[in-house]
């Protein structure tokens, strides 16, 4: 019984959302602000799982994140830049013969790979990604805790050191960054309007590294979390695990990267700094360290609250004539950092600390909820 | 390229490495006690910057110094009141993610009170002056720097080595329950320890920026990340390893950029420490423990 009532609201929950999505890419003109968001929100709320999965399930503190989606970001810009557009793109230094002969052979080939090569060039990107990372991952594993954090954190530098070095002109374009790269295509021959797609192939990822942390391996991971020692005791091989999560964390940074390269259309060094692995951090802590669900939630609060709920921060504010001091651009940046002390400081565990959304336990609130206040009317009478 | 080109980066090398070597004193004094990568210990150092451009709008530049050094110093230790001392007992993590926060903060608190535009470094008219030795020229500051580091870090050798707080210092950093039993007052060392950090890293800052002519609130970060690698390369906790681990990537970063490698020079620090670590990763004079990195 309460299991069907579970599936029926998640399946209503879930049906909801398709509509509102739906109501969106109809209204896509008017709404632009409100799509861009959400668009960024699963972004990054993939990141922030493919993280999740890392630190938090596996006990590895790494601070890597930034440098694969570089890799992820650059390799699905590069692949997808049209032709015609190449020379405009790499007007300082031109174009590496081979990518303009690849591209060239695209262009020519049959439309059922041409509308499926930007899922392809996703694909290979996250292929890259994944195959730096294994290669990383042989050196850097056997570090522990902040040691692995600060060289990973390097990793990801001298990824993008390599990215905008001039050496690398033809390919990346060095420190001019790539532009004029296509955004989302559609899926399925239109029937999922490009607007949608993000959505689509972010929900299957997340689905299958919820598959993953369920399996077999996923409970290994938990144990090398929980104490690394009993786990190789208990005939877990280490190694393999940590490289496994390491390589599969890294395969969806790198493909969340790709998907922001087509979100933003124009990408440079610059974008996959420090600071981003850092906002990523931030969204998994405030989500809660070790909760899929938590990292979701609150990659769309972070970045709504970020762009949109906390942006009249920013702009001067006059109530009754008397002018709000301190309000000016950059405020909404300082309550945001002030939210996130507390919430390090405070609420240590984040929003849903390590466990997973759960309707028996939300229900179970609200019916708490309401018996605390019949209880508390009860006392006033 | 000329012996005389060659030597005058080896000069400037070694002015950044000294700027270098004083913040991985702050690093390495931190993580030998505390177990914690300072990441705020960079923006502290950044902030320093602006303290200085600001008190030297107003003073005259010996009160200018000064009360920057001062400042510096109070914010290191309230950060490590507000930031680091509510969660002494939790897992090394959670401190780090505090730290991080922090950095953040202060940040996203510099652009909104300074902007993201780079502010000019004042210019203190005695460490400007040009000294021509042969075909050779440099500032005073480029000469100072290095004689200022060495002459700091013997004081502090002095302290660690001599007086009753650095013997304190030392059992905290080698066993903190057991230092905590034998009456050790571990808040009083902690708070030391940051005051010595900040302290550096002001008198670094006004060094460094002497140097480079601008601030921006995120000239902290990178120079940050570099003395940390310092501070691995010369065996975290041992403060002469800290030293000459600053000057070696300040002078080997110098020469890449004469070399024409100048978008590489930040990569090379990061290699030399995935490198170190795995190669040596208790560094060049870190003492064997039993804990491995």
């Amino acid at each position: 019984m309460h299991v069907k009532r579970n599936t029926i609201l998640t399946i209503a929950s879930a049906a909801v959302l398709i509509g509102i999505l739906y109501w969106l890419s109809m209204h896509q003109l008017k709404q632009g602000m409100l799509v861009s968001i959400i668009q960024k929100s699963i972004i990054f709320a993939l990141v922030a799982v493919s993280m999740n999965l890392l630190n938090g399930f596996t006990g590895l503190f790494s601070l890597g994140q930034a440098g694969f989606m570089s890799i992820g970001a650059y390799t699905t810009a590069i692949l997808l830049i049209p032709v015609k557009n190449l020379d405009g793109v790499y007007y300082v230094n031109g174009v590496h013969p081979l990518i303009r002969a690849f591209k060239i052979f695209i262009a020519e080939s049959p439309a059922w790979l041409q509308s499926l090569f930007p899922f392809i060039a996703l694909l290979i990107g996250a292929l890259l990604a994944a195959l730096v990372a294994a290669l990383v991952g042989i050196a850097v594993l056997r570090l522990k805790s902040d040691y692995l954090a600060i060289a990973t954190l390097g990793m990801s530098e001298i990824i993008r050191a390599l990215c905008s070095s001039p050496q690398m002109d033809t390919i990346t374009n060095g420190s001019y960054g790539l532009n004029k790269i296509p955004g989302f295509p559609g899926m399925f021959g239109g029937l999922i309007p490009p607007m949608a797609t993000p959505f689509v192939v972010v929900a299957l990822c997340i689905a299958f590294i919820m598959l993953l942390i369920k399996s077999s391996y996923g409970r290994a991971f938990k144990a090398i979390r929980e104490d690394e020692i009993a786990a190789e005791a208990m005939g877990i091989n280490l190694f393999k695990h940590k490289e496994m999560s390491f390589v599969v964390s890294s395969f969806f940074a790198a493909l969340a990267g790709g998907l922001l390269a087509m979100y933003m259309r124009s990408i440079e060094a610059k974008t996959f700094s420090i600071s981003l692995t850092y906002d990523i951090l931030l969204i998994v802590v405030i989500g809660g360290i070790g909760s899929v669900t938590g990292s979701v939630l609150s990659a769309f609060l972070v970045t709504a609250s970020k762009e949109w709920w906390l942006r009249f921060f920013d702009h001067p504010l006059t109530i009754g004539g008397w002018e709000v001091p301190l309000f000016r651009t950059g405020f909404r940046m300082i309550i945001f950092s002030i939210l996130l002390m507390v919430v390090v400081l405070v609420y240590r565990r984040g929003l849903m600390g390590s466990n997973e959304f759960n309707w028996d336990r939300l229900l179970g609130r609200f019916a708490n909820l309401r018996r605390k206040k019949k209880s508390s009317q009860g006392g006033d009478r | 390229m000329s012996m005389t080109t060659i030597l005058q980066h080896c000069l400037t090398g070694i002015s950044l490495g000294g700027a270098y070597a004083l913040i991985a004193i702050g690093y390495t004094l931190v993580y030998g006690i505390l177990r914690l990568i300072n990441f705020t210990h960079g923006d502290i150092f950044m902030m320093a910057g602006y303290f200085m451009i600001f008190s030297l709008a107003s003073f005259p530049w010996p009160i200018a110094i000064i009360i920057t050094l001062v400042v510096t110093t109070l914010l290191g230790i309230s950060i490590e009141r507000i930031a680091y001392k509510p969660l002494r007992s939790s897992p090394r993590m959670s401190i780090m993610i505090s730290a991080i926060s922090v950095s953040y903060l202060l940040q996203n608190m510099a652009t909104y009170l300074f902007t993201a535009i780079p502010k000019g470094y004042p210019e203190i008219p005695f460490l400007k002056r040009i000294f021509v030795v042969g075909e050779l020229s440099a500032s005073f500051v480029t000469v100072l720097t290095p004689i200022l580091t060495v002459v700091l870090v013997i004081f502090l050798m002095l302290l660690v080595n001599k007086t009753k707080t650095g013997i304190a210092m030392r059992a905290v950093s080698k066993d903190f329950e057991t230092a905590k039993l034998m009456g050790i007052n571990i808040n009083g060392i902690i708070s030391v320890t940051f005051v010595i950090g900040s302290f550096l890293a002001g008198v670094g800052s006004i060094l460094y920026f002497t140097d480079r002519m601008s601030v921006t609130p995120f000239s902290g970060t990178l120079p940050g990340l570099k003395c940390f690698v310092a501070a691995v390369f010369g065996g975290i906790g041992n403060i002469p390893g800290a030293v000459i681990g600053g000057f070696f990537i300040g002078i080997i970063e110098t020469l890449l950029v004469a070399v024409g490698y100048s978008t590489f020079s930040d990569a090379f620090t990061f290699l030399l420490l995935i490198v170190m670590l795995l190669v040596r990763p208790t560094g060049l004079f870190g003492e064997k423990t039993v804990e491995k990195v």
